[in-house]
Protein backbone atom coordinates (compact mmCIF):
# COMPACT_ATOMS: atom_id res chain seq x y z
CA UNK A 1 0.00 0.00 0.00
CA UNK A 2 1.32 3.43 -0.79
CA UNK A 3 -0.27 6.47 0.82
CA UNK A 4 -2.75 8.78 -0.81
CA UNK A 5 -0.26 11.60 -0.36
CA UNK A 6 2.42 9.66 -2.28
CA UNK A 7 -0.06 8.82 -5.04
CA UNK A 8 -0.92 12.51 -5.42
CA UNK A 9 2.78 13.45 -5.42
CA UNK A 10 3.69 10.92 -8.14
CA UNK A 11 0.63 11.81 -10.25
CA UNK A 12 1.72 15.44 -10.09
CA UNK A 13 5.25 14.53 -11.21
CA UNK A 14 3.70 12.68 -14.19
CA UNK A 15 1.25 15.55 -14.93
CA UNK A 16 -1.46 12.92 -14.76
CA UNK A 17 -4.95 13.77 -13.57
CA UNK A 18 -6.66 11.07 -11.51
CA UNK A 19 -10.20 10.94 -10.16
CA UNK A 20 -10.68 10.51 -6.39
CA UNK A 21 -11.72 6.93 -7.05
CA UNK A 22 -8.58 6.29 -9.13
CA UNK A 23 -6.38 7.77 -6.41
CA UNK A 24 -7.91 5.45 -3.84
CA UNK A 25 -7.56 2.36 -6.03
CA UNK A 26 -4.05 3.25 -7.24
CA UNK A 27 -2.60 3.18 -3.71
CA UNK A 28 -3.58 -0.47 -3.24
CA UNK A 29 -2.68 -1.59 -6.76
CA UNK A 30 0.73 0.06 -6.82
CA UNK A 31 1.40 -1.28 -3.33
CA UNK A 32 0.63 -4.84 -4.42
CA UNK A 33 2.81 -4.54 -7.54
CA UNK A 34 5.69 -3.00 -5.55
CA UNK A 35 5.42 -5.78 -2.93
CA UNK A 36 5.79 -8.39 -5.67
CA UNK A 37 8.78 -6.56 -7.14
CA UNK A 38 10.43 -6.21 -3.72
CA UNK A 39 12.22 -9.56 -4.17
CA UNK A 40 14.84 -8.13 -6.55
CA UNK A 41 16.20 -6.22 -3.56
CA UNK A 42 17.26 -9.47 -1.91
CA UNK A 43 20.04 -9.89 -4.52
CA UNK A 44 23.43 -8.45 -3.61
CA UNK A 45 24.49 -6.74 -6.85
CA UNK A 46 26.82 -4.12 -5.41
CA UNK A 47 29.59 -4.56 -7.99
CA UNK A 48 27.41 -5.46 -10.96
CA UNK A 49 27.36 -2.82 -13.73
CA UNK A 50 23.90 -1.75 -14.96
CA UNK A 51 22.60 -2.62 -18.45
CA UNK A 52 20.68 0.14 -20.22
CA UNK A 53 20.89 -1.22 -23.77
CA UNK A 54 21.16 -4.93 -24.59
CA UNK A 55 23.67 -4.35 -27.40
CA UNK A 56 25.76 -1.98 -25.27
CA UNK A 57 25.90 0.61 -28.01
CA UNK A 58 27.46 3.92 -27.14
CA UNK A 59 27.90 7.25 -28.88
CA UNK A 60 26.25 6.57 -32.23
CA UNK A 61 27.02 9.78 -34.11
CA UNK A 62 26.01 11.27 -37.41
CA UNK A 63 27.42 14.25 -39.24
CA UNK A 64 25.91 17.56 -38.22
CA UNK A 65 24.42 18.59 -41.53
CA UNK A 66 21.05 20.21 -42.21
CA UNK A 67 18.55 17.95 -43.96
CA UNK A 68 15.09 18.42 -45.39
CA UNK A 69 12.52 18.00 -42.63
CA UNK A 70 8.74 18.22 -42.45
CA UNK A 71 7.39 21.51 -43.80
CA UNK A 72 6.04 23.69 -40.99
CA UNK A 73 2.48 23.62 -42.27
CA UNK A 74 2.44 19.84 -42.36
CA UNK A 75 3.98 19.50 -38.90
CA UNK A 76 1.31 21.79 -37.45
CA UNK A 77 -1.59 19.99 -39.15
CA UNK A 78 -2.26 17.39 -36.38
CA UNK A 79 -1.98 19.97 -33.57
CA UNK A 80 -5.14 20.69 -31.54
CA UNK A 81 -4.38 24.41 -31.82
CA UNK A 82 -1.82 26.55 -33.64
CA UNK A 83 -1.23 30.29 -33.99
CA UNK A 84 1.31 32.35 -35.93
CA UNK A 85 2.84 29.16 -37.42
CA UNK A 86 3.51 27.81 -33.93
CA UNK A 87 1.92 25.28 -31.56
CA UNK A 88 -0.47 27.17 -29.31
CA UNK A 89 -0.94 26.31 -25.62
CA UNK A 90 -2.94 27.85 -22.77
CA UNK A 91 -1.28 30.32 -20.41
CA UNK A 92 1.95 28.91 -18.92
CA UNK A 93 1.44 28.94 -15.17
CA UNK B 1 -2.72 -24.58 -59.22
CA UNK B 2 -4.14 -21.95 -56.96
CA UNK B 3 -7.38 -20.40 -58.11
CA UNK B 4 -8.85 -17.53 -56.12
CA UNK B 5 -11.26 -19.96 -54.43
CA UNK B 6 -8.60 -21.66 -52.31
CA UNK B 7 -6.28 -18.68 -52.04
CA UNK B 8 -6.95 -18.44 -48.32
CA UNK B 9 -5.49 -21.90 -47.82
CA UNK B 10 -2.03 -20.85 -49.01
CA UNK B 11 0.81 -19.66 -46.83
CA UNK B 12 2.18 -16.19 -47.58
CA UNK B 13 5.22 -17.74 -49.28
CA UNK B 14 3.05 -19.98 -51.46
CA UNK B 15 0.86 -17.03 -52.39
CA UNK B 16 3.92 -14.92 -53.24
CA UNK B 17 5.24 -17.72 -55.47
CA UNK B 18 1.88 -18.04 -57.25
CA UNK B 19 1.84 -14.32 -57.97
CA UNK B 20 5.44 -14.47 -59.15
CA UNK B 21 4.51 -17.32 -61.51
CA UNK B 22 1.66 -15.23 -62.91
CA UNK B 23 -1.02 -17.70 -61.75
CA UNK B 24 -2.86 -15.11 -59.71
CA UNK B 25 -2.61 -11.37 -59.22
CA UNK B 26 -1.98 -9.29 -56.12
CA UNK B 27 -5.36 -7.69 -56.76
CA UNK B 28 -7.08 -11.08 -56.47
CA UNK B 29 -5.19 -11.67 -53.24
CA UNK B 30 -6.28 -8.29 -51.86
CA UNK B 31 -9.88 -8.98 -52.85
CA UNK B 32 -9.78 -12.34 -51.08
CA UNK B 33 -8.31 -10.77 -47.93
CA UNK B 34 -10.87 -7.94 -47.96
CA UNK B 35 -13.71 -10.43 -48.37
CA UNK B 36 -12.42 -12.49 -45.46
CA UNK B 37 -12.22 -9.35 -43.27
CA UNK B 38 -15.81 -8.58 -44.23
CA UNK B 39 -16.83 -12.13 -43.33
CA UNK B 40 -15.29 -12.52 -39.86
CA UNK B 41 -14.46 -9.07 -38.52
CA UNK B 42 -17.74 -8.50 -36.66
CA UNK B 43 -16.95 -11.62 -34.62
CA UNK B 44 -13.19 -11.22 -34.22
CA UNK B 45 -12.63 -7.42 -34.04
CA UNK B 46 -8.99 -7.78 -35.07
CA UNK B 47 -8.78 -4.23 -36.42
CA UNK B 48 -9.16 -0.67 -35.19
CA UNK B 49 -9.28 0.54 -38.80
CA UNK B 50 -9.78 -1.52 -41.96
CA UNK B 51 -8.41 -0.20 -45.24
CA UNK B 52 -9.96 -2.24 -48.10
CA UNK B 53 -9.76 0.49 -50.77
CA UNK B 54 -6.15 1.24 -49.95
CA UNK B 55 -5.30 -2.47 -50.15
CA UNK B 56 -6.94 -2.77 -53.58
CA UNK B 57 -5.36 0.37 -54.99
CA UNK B 58 -1.88 -0.67 -53.85
CA UNK B 59 -2.41 -4.22 -55.10
CA UNK B 60 -3.15 -2.86 -58.55
CA UNK B 61 0.04 -0.80 -58.44
CA UNK B 62 1.95 -3.88 -57.28
CA UNK B 63 0.59 -5.87 -60.23
CA UNK B 64 1.64 -3.06 -62.57
CA UNK B 65 5.23 -3.41 -61.30
CA UNK B 66 5.43 -6.99 -62.62
CA UNK B 67 9.11 -7.86 -63.02
CA UNK B 68 10.16 -5.08 -60.63
CA UNK B 69 9.01 -6.28 -57.24
CA UNK B 70 10.37 -8.38 -54.46
CA UNK B 71 8.78 -11.72 -53.59
CA UNK B 72 6.92 -10.58 -50.47
CA UNK B 73 5.38 -7.41 -51.90
CA UNK B 74 2.28 -9.07 -53.37
CA UNK B 75 1.08 -10.55 -50.07
CA UNK B 76 -1.59 -8.58 -48.09
CA UNK B 77 -0.59 -7.69 -44.54
CA UNK B 78 -2.13 -6.52 -41.25
CA UNK B 79 -0.19 -3.79 -39.44
CA UNK B 80 -0.33 -3.26 -35.67
CA UNK B 81 -1.82 0.11 -34.85
CA UNK B 82 1.35 1.20 -33.04
CA UNK B 83 3.26 1.53 -36.34
CA UNK B 84 2.92 4.95 -37.97
CA UNK B 85 1.20 4.92 -41.35
CA UNK B 86 1.22 8.15 -43.33
CA UNK B 87 -2.31 9.49 -43.73
CA UNK B 88 -3.89 6.39 -42.15
CA UNK B 89 -5.25 6.63 -38.61
CA UNK B 90 -2.86 5.32 -35.97
CA UNK B 91 -4.31 5.10 -32.46
CA UNK B 92 -2.12 2.74 -30.41
CA UNK B 93 -5.44 1.49 -29.03
CA UNK B 94 -5.77 4.76 -27.12
CA UNK B 95 -8.38 7.49 -26.91
CA UNK B 96 -5.56 10.02 -26.65
CA UNK B 97 -4.65 9.34 -30.31
CA UNK B 98 -8.17 8.83 -31.67
CA UNK B 99 -8.23 10.14 -35.24
CA UNK B 100 -4.48 10.86 -35.37
CA UNK B 101 -2.95 10.56 -38.85
CA UNK B 102 0.85 10.29 -38.83
CA UNK B 103 2.96 12.39 -41.17
CA UNK B 104 5.28 9.58 -42.21
CA UNK B 105 5.51 5.79 -42.49
CA UNK B 106 7.47 3.64 -40.04
CA UNK B 107 10.78 2.48 -41.55
CA UNK B 108 9.72 -1.20 -41.44
CA UNK B 109 6.86 -0.38 -43.79
CA UNK B 110 9.15 1.59 -46.11
CA UNK B 111 11.53 -1.39 -46.14
CA UNK B 112 8.68 -3.76 -47.03
CA UNK B 113 7.83 -1.58 -50.04
CA UNK B 114 6.01 1.61 -50.95
CA UNK B 115 2.92 -0.20 -52.21
CA UNK B 116 2.50 -2.33 -49.09
CA UNK B 117 -0.89 -4.02 -49.41
CA UNK B 118 -2.30 -3.23 -45.98
CA UNK B 119 -5.71 -4.65 -45.09
CA UNK B 120 -5.96 -2.68 -41.86
CA UNK B 121 -4.46 -1.43 -38.60
CA UNK B 122 -4.76 -4.17 -36.03
CA UNK B 123 -6.08 -3.84 -32.51
CA UNK B 124 -3.83 -3.87 -29.46
CA UNK B 125 -3.61 -3.19 -25.76
CA UNK B 126 -3.28 0.57 -25.25
CA UNK B 127 0.29 1.63 -26.13
CA UNK B 128 1.16 -2.10 -26.24
CA UNK B 129 0.71 -2.55 -22.48
CA UNK B 130 -1.17 -5.74 -21.74
CA UNK B 131 -1.38 -9.45 -22.46
CA UNK B 132 -4.96 -9.82 -23.65
CA UNK B 133 -5.88 -6.89 -25.98
CA UNK B 134 -8.61 -6.05 -23.46
CA UNK B 135 -6.86 -2.74 -22.70
CA UNK B 136 -7.84 -1.30 -26.09
CA UNK B 137 -10.05 1.80 -26.10
CA UNK B 138 -11.75 0.25 -29.14
CA UNK B 139 -13.04 -2.98 -27.59
CA UNK B 140 -11.35 -6.34 -27.10
CA UNK B 141 -10.27 -8.62 -29.93
CA UNK B 142 -11.62 -12.18 -29.70
CA UNK B 143 -9.58 -15.32 -30.14
CA UNK B 144 -10.58 -16.97 -33.44
CA UNK B 145 -10.21 -20.40 -31.77
CA UNK B 146 -12.84 -19.55 -29.14
CA UNK B 147 -14.60 -16.21 -29.38
CA UNK B 148 -15.15 -16.07 -25.61
CA UNK B 149 -11.39 -16.07 -25.01
CA UNK B 150 -8.67 -13.45 -25.38
CA UNK B 151 -6.17 -13.58 -28.26
CA UNK B 152 -3.32 -12.61 -25.93
CA UNK B 153 -1.55 -9.29 -26.24
CA UNK B 154 -0.50 -6.76 -26.83
CA UNK B 155 -0.41 -7.68 -30.56
CA UNK B 156 -3.69 -9.60 -30.18
CA UNK B 157 -5.29 -8.01 -33.23
CA UNK B 158 -2.36 -9.02 -35.44
CA UNK B 159 -2.39 -12.59 -34.08
CA UNK B 160 -6.15 -12.96 -34.49
CA UNK B 161 -6.00 -11.51 -38.02
CA UNK B 162 -3.45 -14.14 -39.09
CA UNK B 163 -5.32 -17.00 -37.39
CA UNK B 164 -8.57 -15.87 -39.06
CA UNK B 165 -7.01 -15.24 -42.48
CA UNK B 166 -7.63 -11.48 -42.44
CA UNK B 167 -4.44 -10.97 -44.39
CA UNK B 168 -1.82 -13.71 -44.79
CA UNK B 169 0.56 -12.26 -42.25
CA UNK B 170 0.97 -9.36 -39.86
CA UNK B 171 3.44 -7.11 -38.12
CA UNK B 172 3.39 -6.97 -34.35
CA UNK B 173 5.68 -5.43 -31.78
CA UNK B 174 7.26 -7.13 -28.79
CA UNK B 175 8.46 -5.36 -25.65
CA UNK B 176 7.98 -8.15 -23.10
CA UNK B 177 6.31 -10.88 -25.16
CA UNK B 178 3.74 -8.92 -27.17
CA UNK B 179 4.45 -10.80 -30.42
CA UNK B 180 5.17 -14.22 -28.93
CA UNK B 181 2.40 -14.61 -26.34
CA UNK B 182 -0.52 -13.71 -28.67
CA UNK B 183 1.05 -15.92 -31.35
CA UNK B 184 1.05 -18.73 -28.76
CA UNK B 185 -2.59 -18.16 -27.79
CA UNK B 186 -3.78 -17.96 -31.42
CA UNK B 187 -1.76 -20.89 -32.80
CA UNK B 188 0.55 -19.00 -35.15
CA UNK B 189 4.28 -18.29 -35.49
CA UNK B 190 5.58 -15.08 -33.87
CA UNK B 191 9.19 -13.91 -34.04
CA UNK B 192 10.84 -11.29 -31.87
CA UNK B 193 14.10 -10.51 -33.71
CA UNK B 194 17.29 -9.38 -31.97
CA UNK B 195 16.92 -5.91 -30.45
CA UNK B 196 18.16 -3.47 -33.12
CA UNK B 197 17.81 -5.93 -36.03
CA UNK B 198 14.72 -4.01 -37.17
CA UNK B 199 14.31 -0.25 -37.11
CA UNK B 200 12.08 1.33 -34.45
CA UNK B 201 11.69 4.59 -36.40
CA UNK B 202 7.95 5.28 -36.64
CA UNK B 203 7.14 2.66 -34.01
CA UNK B 204 5.39 4.69 -31.31
CA UNK B 205 7.64 3.96 -28.35
CA UNK B 206 6.72 1.93 -25.24
CA UNK B 207 10.02 0.67 -23.78
CA UNK B 208 12.76 2.01 -26.01
CA UNK B 209 15.48 -0.38 -24.79
CA UNK B 210 13.15 -3.38 -25.34
CA UNK B 211 10.81 -2.64 -28.29
CA UNK B 212 11.22 -4.77 -31.43
CA UNK B 213 8.99 -5.14 -34.50
CA UNK B 214 8.34 -8.77 -35.42
CA UNK B 215 6.65 -10.98 -38.03
CA UNK B 216 3.44 -12.86 -37.14
CA UNK B 217 2.79 -15.61 -39.66
CA UNK B 218 1.23 -18.99 -40.46
CA UNK B 219 4.52 -20.84 -40.52
CA UNK B 220 8.27 -20.46 -40.08
CA UNK B 221 9.02 -19.98 -43.79
CA UNK B 222 6.65 -17.01 -43.85
CA UNK B 223 8.39 -15.69 -40.75
CA UNK B 224 11.78 -15.82 -42.50
CA UNK B 225 10.36 -14.07 -45.56
CA UNK B 226 8.70 -11.28 -43.58
CA UNK B 227 11.84 -10.76 -41.49
CA UNK B 228 13.76 -10.44 -44.77
CA UNK B 229 11.31 -7.74 -45.83
CA UNK B 230 11.69 -5.55 -42.73
CA UNK B 231 15.21 -6.11 -41.32
CA UNK B 232 18.12 -3.74 -41.72
CA UNK B 233 20.07 -0.80 -40.36
CA UNK B 234 18.32 2.56 -40.32
CA UNK B 235 20.27 5.80 -39.87
CA UNK B 236 17.08 7.31 -38.41
CA UNK B 237 17.14 4.86 -35.48
CA UNK B 238 20.46 5.21 -33.68
CA UNK B 239 19.79 1.98 -31.73
CA UNK B 240 19.36 -0.06 -34.91
CA UNK B 241 22.29 -2.38 -35.54
CA UNK B 242 24.66 -1.86 -38.44
CA UNK B 243 24.94 -5.60 -39.04
CA UNK B 244 24.58 -7.22 -42.45
CA UNK B 245 21.20 -8.88 -43.15
CA UNK B 246 21.70 -12.49 -44.30
CA UNK B 247 19.40 -14.44 -46.62
CA UNK B 248 17.02 -15.92 -44.05
CA UNK B 249 15.51 -18.43 -46.45
CA UNK B 250 18.70 -20.00 -47.77
CA UNK B 251 19.51 -22.28 -44.82
CA UNK B 252 15.97 -22.67 -43.52
CA UNK B 253 15.71 -26.36 -44.38
CA UNK B 254 19.16 -27.30 -43.09
CA UNK B 255 17.77 -29.38 -40.21
CA UNK B 256 18.98 -29.68 -36.59
CA UNK B 257 21.51 -32.52 -36.84
CA UNK B 258 24.07 -31.89 -34.09
CA UNK B 259 22.37 -28.69 -32.89
CA UNK B 260 22.58 -28.36 -29.09
CA UNK B 261 19.18 -27.58 -27.56
CA UNK B 262 18.75 -26.69 -23.87
CA UNK B 263 15.43 -26.97 -22.03
CA UNK B 264 15.24 -24.05 -19.55
CA UNK B 265 14.63 -25.57 -16.10
CA UNK B 266 13.39 -22.34 -14.48
CA UNK B 267 10.67 -21.93 -17.14
CA UNK B 268 9.35 -25.47 -16.75
CA UNK B 269 8.27 -25.30 -13.09
CA UNK B 270 4.82 -25.38 -11.47
CA UNK B 271 4.04 -21.80 -12.49
CA UNK B 272 3.45 -23.25 -15.95
CA UNK B 273 0.29 -25.28 -16.62
CA UNK B 274 0.93 -29.02 -16.88
CA UNK B 275 -0.56 -29.25 -20.37
CA UNK B 276 1.79 -26.52 -21.60
CA UNK B 277 4.85 -28.22 -20.07
CA UNK B 278 3.84 -31.50 -21.64
CA UNK B 279 3.59 -30.05 -25.16
CA UNK B 280 6.93 -28.24 -24.72
CA UNK B 281 8.56 -31.49 -23.63
CA UNK B 282 7.17 -33.30 -26.65
CA UNK B 283 8.57 -30.71 -29.05
CA UNK B 284 11.99 -31.01 -27.35
CA UNK B 285 11.79 -34.80 -27.82
CA UNK B 286 10.84 -34.23 -31.45
CA UNK B 287 13.94 -32.11 -31.98
CA UNK B 288 16.03 -34.86 -30.39
CA UNK B 289 14.43 -37.36 -32.76
CA UNK B 290 15.43 -35.10 -35.65
CA UNK B 291 19.09 -35.22 -34.61
CA UNK B 292 19.50 -32.43 -32.04
CA UNK B 293 21.39 -32.98 -28.77
CA UNK B 294 18.91 -32.07 -26.05
CA UNK B 295 19.85 -31.30 -22.44
CA UNK B 296 18.80 -29.11 -19.53
CA UNK B 297 20.04 -25.60 -18.87
CA UNK B 298 19.71 -23.12 -16.01
CA UNK B 299 18.97 -19.40 -16.19
CA UNK B 300 19.13 -18.72 -12.43
CA UNK B 301 18.10 -15.07 -12.68
CA UNK B 302 15.03 -15.87 -14.77
CA UNK B 303 13.22 -15.91 -11.40
CA UNK B 304 13.87 -12.18 -11.14
CA UNK B 305 13.22 -11.27 -14.78
CA UNK B 306 9.53 -10.43 -14.45
CA UNK B 307 10.21 -8.15 -11.49
CA UNK B 308 13.07 -6.36 -13.28
CA UNK B 309 10.93 -6.02 -16.38
CA UNK B 310 8.05 -4.49 -14.43
CA UNK B 311 10.40 -1.77 -13.21
CA UNK B 312 12.34 -1.07 -16.41
CA UNK B 313 9.42 -1.12 -18.85
CA UNK B 314 7.14 1.19 -16.79
CA UNK B 315 10.11 3.52 -16.15
CA UNK B 316 10.62 3.85 -19.91
CA UNK B 317 6.87 4.23 -20.43
CA UNK B 318 6.59 7.06 -17.95
CA UNK B 319 9.15 8.92 -20.01
CA UNK B 320 7.90 7.92 -23.49
CA UNK B 321 4.23 8.69 -22.81
CA UNK B 322 5.06 12.19 -21.61
CA UNK B 323 4.89 13.23 -25.27
CA UNK B 324 1.10 12.84 -25.13
CA UNK B 325 0.37 16.21 -23.60
CA UNK B 326 -2.24 17.78 -25.86
CA UNK B 327 0.23 20.10 -27.59
CA UNK B 328 1.39 18.66 -30.93
CA UNK B 329 -1.15 15.93 -31.78
CA UNK B 330 -4.02 13.92 -30.39
CA UNK B 331 -6.54 14.81 -27.74
CA UNK B 332 -6.56 18.12 -25.89
CA UNK B 333 -8.93 18.82 -23.01
CA UNK B 334 -9.07 22.62 -22.70
CA UNK B 335 -8.15 24.29 -19.41
CA UNK B 336 -7.12 27.70 -18.13
CA UNK B 337 -3.42 27.00 -17.60
CA UNK B 338 -1.02 24.67 -19.39
CA UNK B 339 -0.44 22.35 -16.42
CA UNK B 340 -4.12 21.80 -15.86
CA UNK B 341 -4.48 21.16 -19.62
CA UNK B 342 -1.76 18.47 -19.42
CA UNK B 343 -3.40 16.81 -16.41
CA UNK B 344 -6.94 16.81 -17.80
CA UNK B 345 -5.86 15.66 -21.28
CA UNK B 346 -3.93 12.73 -19.82
CA UNK B 347 -6.67 11.89 -17.31
CA UNK B 348 -9.24 11.73 -20.09
CA UNK B 349 -7.03 10.20 -22.79
CA UNK B 350 -5.27 7.31 -21.02
CA UNK B 351 -6.93 4.08 -19.89
CA UNK B 352 -6.45 2.33 -16.53
CA UNK B 353 -3.39 0.21 -17.40
CA UNK B 354 -1.54 3.10 -19.08
CA UNK B 355 -2.15 5.21 -15.96
CA UNK B 356 -0.99 2.40 -13.68
CA UNK B 357 2.27 1.97 -15.59
CA UNK B 358 2.95 5.69 -15.80
CA UNK B 359 2.48 5.88 -12.03
CA UNK B 360 4.63 2.82 -11.38
CA UNK B 361 7.42 4.07 -13.62
CA UNK B 362 7.34 7.60 -12.27
CA UNK B 363 7.46 6.21 -8.72
CA UNK B 364 10.41 3.91 -9.54
CA UNK B 365 12.35 6.81 -11.06
CA UNK B 366 11.48 9.35 -8.38
CA UNK B 367 13.91 10.73 -5.86
CA UNK B 368 14.59 8.27 -3.02
CA UNK B 369 13.45 5.16 -4.95
CA UNK B 370 15.66 5.28 -8.06
CA UNK B 371 18.54 3.24 -6.57
CA UNK B 372 16.31 0.67 -4.89
CA UNK B 373 14.19 -0.04 -7.94
CA UNK B 374 15.44 1.21 -11.31
CA UNK B 375 19.19 0.93 -10.72
CA UNK B 376 18.76 -2.50 -9.11
CA UNK B 377 16.60 -3.68 -12.03
CA UNK B 378 19.28 -2.61 -14.51
CA UNK B 379 21.80 -4.72 -12.58
CA UNK B 380 19.44 -7.71 -12.64
CA UNK B 381 19.33 -7.15 -16.38
CA UNK B 382 23.11 -7.57 -16.51
CA UNK B 383 22.84 -10.86 -14.57
CA UNK B 384 20.23 -12.13 -17.04
CA UNK B 385 22.49 -11.23 -19.98
CA UNK B 386 25.30 -13.16 -18.23
CA UNK B 387 23.01 -16.17 -17.64
CA UNK B 388 22.24 -16.34 -21.36
CA UNK B 389 25.91 -15.94 -22.26
CA UNK B 390 26.77 -18.91 -20.07
CA UNK B 391 23.91 -20.94 -21.54
CA UNK B 392 25.03 -20.23 -25.10
CA UNK B 393 28.53 -21.49 -24.34
CA UNK B 394 26.92 -24.94 -24.02
CA UNK B 395 23.81 -24.72 -26.19
CA UNK B 396 22.86 -23.22 -29.56
CA UNK B 397 19.14 -22.90 -28.94
CA UNK B 398 17.11 -22.75 -25.73
CA UNK B 399 13.55 -24.05 -25.48
CA UNK B 400 10.72 -23.22 -23.06
CA UNK B 401 6.99 -22.56 -23.09
CA UNK B 402 6.00 -19.16 -24.51
CA UNK B 403 3.06 -18.52 -22.19
CA UNK B 404 2.23 -20.24 -18.89
CA UNK B 405 -1.30 -21.08 -20.09
CA UNK B 406 -3.50 -21.42 -23.13
CA UNK B 407 -5.96 -18.61 -24.00
CA UNK B 408 -8.07 -17.56 -21.01
CA UNK B 409 -11.61 -16.21 -20.95
CA UNK B 410 -12.32 -12.57 -21.66
CA UNK B 411 -12.60 -10.75 -18.33
CA UNK B 412 -10.85 -13.49 -16.31
CA UNK B 413 -7.82 -11.39 -15.36
CA UNK B 414 -8.89 -7.78 -15.94
CA UNK B 415 -9.40 -7.10 -12.23
CA UNK B 416 -5.98 -8.40 -11.22
CA UNK B 417 -2.98 -6.68 -12.84
CA UNK B 418 -0.48 -9.05 -11.19
CA UNK B 419 -2.20 -12.15 -12.62
CA UNK B 420 -2.07 -10.53 -16.04
CA UNK B 421 1.64 -9.69 -15.67
CA UNK B 422 2.38 -13.38 -14.94
CA UNK B 423 1.45 -14.15 -18.56
CA UNK B 424 4.86 -12.69 -19.46
CA UNK B 425 7.12 -14.83 -17.22
CA UNK B 426 8.53 -16.95 -20.03
CA UNK B 427 8.84 -14.09 -22.51
CA UNK B 428 10.61 -11.32 -20.57
CA UNK B 429 14.08 -12.90 -20.10
CA UNK B 430 14.73 -12.75 -23.88
CA UNK B 431 13.39 -9.19 -23.99
CA UNK B 432 15.75 -7.99 -21.27
CA UNK B 433 18.72 -9.68 -22.98
CA UNK B 434 17.71 -8.40 -26.43
CA UNK B 435 18.06 -11.87 -27.96
CA UNK B 436 15.85 -13.30 -30.72
CA UNK B 437 13.00 -15.61 -29.70
CA UNK B 438 10.26 -17.29 -31.67
CA UNK B 439 6.92 -18.90 -30.83
CA UNK B 440 5.78 -21.93 -32.74
CA UNK B 441 2.49 -23.75 -32.15
CA UNK B 442 3.52 -26.97 -30.40
CA UNK B 443 0.18 -28.73 -30.15
CA UNK B 444 -3.11 -28.46 -28.29
CA UNK B 445 -4.15 -28.56 -24.64
CA UNK B 446 -7.87 -28.58 -23.83
CA UNK B 447 -8.47 -28.03 -27.54
CA UNK B 448 -6.54 -24.74 -27.57
CA UNK B 449 -3.09 -23.97 -29.05
CA UNK B 450 0.03 -24.22 -26.88
CA UNK B 451 3.02 -22.07 -27.81
CA UNK B 452 6.62 -23.26 -27.56
CA UNK B 453 9.44 -20.72 -27.47
CA UNK B 454 12.90 -21.12 -28.99
CA UNK B 455 15.64 -18.59 -28.18
CA UNK B 456 19.16 -18.07 -29.53
CA UNK B 457 22.04 -15.61 -29.28
CA UNK B 458 22.10 -12.07 -30.76
CA UNK B 459 21.83 -11.94 -34.58
CA UNK B 460 21.51 -15.72 -35.03
CA UNK B 461 17.99 -15.59 -36.49
CA UNK B 462 19.02 -17.86 -39.40
CA UNK B 463 19.86 -20.70 -37.01
CA UNK B 464 16.82 -19.97 -34.83
CA UNK B 465 14.50 -20.14 -37.85
CA UNK B 466 16.15 -23.39 -39.00
CA UNK B 467 15.50 -24.95 -35.58
CA UNK B 468 11.97 -23.55 -35.50
CA UNK B 469 11.30 -25.02 -38.94
CA UNK B 470 12.07 -28.49 -37.62
CA UNK B 471 10.12 -27.79 -34.42
CA UNK B 472 6.97 -26.97 -36.37
CA UNK B 473 7.43 -30.10 -38.48
CA UNK B 474 7.69 -32.39 -35.45
CA UNK B 475 4.86 -30.58 -33.59
CA UNK B 476 1.41 -32.09 -33.53
CA UNK B 477 -0.24 -29.03 -35.09
CA UNK B 478 -1.53 -27.98 -38.50
CA UNK B 479 -2.52 -24.41 -39.35
CA UNK B 480 -6.19 -24.10 -40.29
CA UNK B 481 -8.28 -20.93 -40.55
CA UNK B 482 -10.53 -20.11 -37.59
CA UNK B 483 -13.32 -19.42 -36.79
Amino acid sequence: MISEEQVRHVANLARLGLTEEEIERMGGELGAILDSIEKIRELDLTDVPPTANPLNLSNVLRSDEPRAELPREEALAPAPESADDLFAVPRID
Amino acid sequence: MAGSGNLLGLTAHELAKSVEAGEISAREAAEAANARVEEVETEVNAFVTTTPELALERAKRTDARDGDRRLWESVPLAVKDVLSTRGVKTTCGSKILEGFEPLYDASVLVNFGGDLIMVGKSNMDEFAMGSSTENSAFGPTRNPWDLDRVPGGSSGGSAAAVAAGEGWWALGTDTGGSVRQPAALCGIVGLKPTYGRVSRFGLIAFGSSLDVVGPMTRDVRDSALLLQAIAGHDPRDSTSANVEVPDYLSELDGGVEGLRVGVVTELMDERIDAGVREVTGRVAEGLEGAGAEVGEVNLPHAYYALEAYYIIAPAEVSSNLSRFDGVRYGLRVPAEGVHEMYRRTREEGFGAEAKRRIMLGTYALSSGYYEAYYAQAQKVRTKIVEDFRAAYSRYDVLISPTSPSVAFEIGAKTGDPLAMYLQDICAVPASLAGIPAINIPGGLSDGLPVGVQLMSDHFTESMLLRAARVAEQVADFEFALKP
